[in-house]
């Protein structure tokens, strides 16, 4: 698919500018906005970012998928945004469960819930994605996005370490921070449910 | 995350691992450590249940259409950039 859309875009065709648009707009803006404060920052970078894969698209090798690369020039025009605007960072949980849970011995001091004895069988993805929305926006910028590649876009790790150019060592610690923080928020809803 | 030295781990030691786990990172011995705790441990396999659910709602987010907005400014710009 990569390969036909490209040669349609490397000869100017609009259609498949478009096609690519509609498909990762909305994607590179959440990515954006979970790096940069302002909502008005992440559509600049965006921009930007469409004008660098327009610019660029001749010169794009192939080497990685083509999500991958529009998403790494992205990861650069938000980096170098937000870097202007002094961010405060979070500091990020270094237990992947509350340590109060446990006792002295490290057992489970409490039973862990079943999440699904509280439904049939599975939770209902629509009444939960608002508040997940929201929990990750609160996540560590680093952790957001690693998450977001992962879980949301279904970026697999290898890919993820090229956007963001980390090491795959670094990159599985913020999605195990990640989706563990998401856990513990979801557990505490569905808990009170 | 976490050096295991000791042979059994528990439950505070295991869901450091669950990522690891989950992205077969985990050296033979760990995993086998690992995967026998859960076999033993009711509430673990409980643990790891609700990450995979979490990875599994986390997904479940979508992106909202494109607005036709932002589509008109975007093709106006590719113009302009291949009129150039």
């Amino acid at each position: 698919m990569d390969v036909e859309l490209l040669s349609r875009l490397r000869n100017g065709n609009e259609e498949a500018f478009v096609k690519l648009v509609s498909w990762y707009q909305q994607p590179m803006l959440r990515l954006a906005r979970s790096m940069v404060s302002s909502h008005a920052v992440a559509e600049e970078a965006v921009q930007d970012t469409w004008m660098g894969v327009v610019r660029g698209i001749d010169r794009f090798e192939g080497r990685s998928a083509l999500k991958t690369w529009m998403f790494r020039i992205l990861v650069n025009r938000a980096r170098s945004a937000g870097s202007r605007e002094h961010l405060n960072v979070p500091i990020e949980a270094l237990h992947a469960v509350d340590p109060s849970r446990f006792d002295e011995q490290g057992h489970w001091a409490d039973p862990v819930d079943r999440w699904t004895e509280h439904s049939d069988e599975r939770l209902d993805a629509a009444a939960w994605v608002p508040l997940l929305k929201s929990a990750l926006d609160d996540l560590p910028p680093r952790q957001r996005e690693v998450v977001i590649l992962r879980d949301v876009e279904g970026l697999s790790g290898d890919e993820t370490c090229e956007v963001l150019g980390i090491s795959k060592g670094n990159q599985r610690i913020l999605l195990h921070r990640g989706r563990s923080r998401l856990r513990e928020i979801l557990d505490a809803e569905i808990e009170r449910s | 995350m976490l050096s295991l030295r000791r042979k059994d781990l528990v439950c505070r030691q295991a869901v450091e691992l669950v990522t690891a786990y989950l992205e077969d990172a985990l050296s033979r011995r760990d995993r086998r450590r690992f995967e026998s705790h859960l076999r033993e441990c009711p509430n673990c396999s409980a643990y790891l249940e609700q990450i995979k659910m979490t990875i599994e709602l986390t997904g479940a987010i979508e992106p909202e259409g494109l607005g036709p907005e932002a589509r008109v400014d975007l093709i106006d710009l590719y113009r302009r950039w291949r009129g150039e």
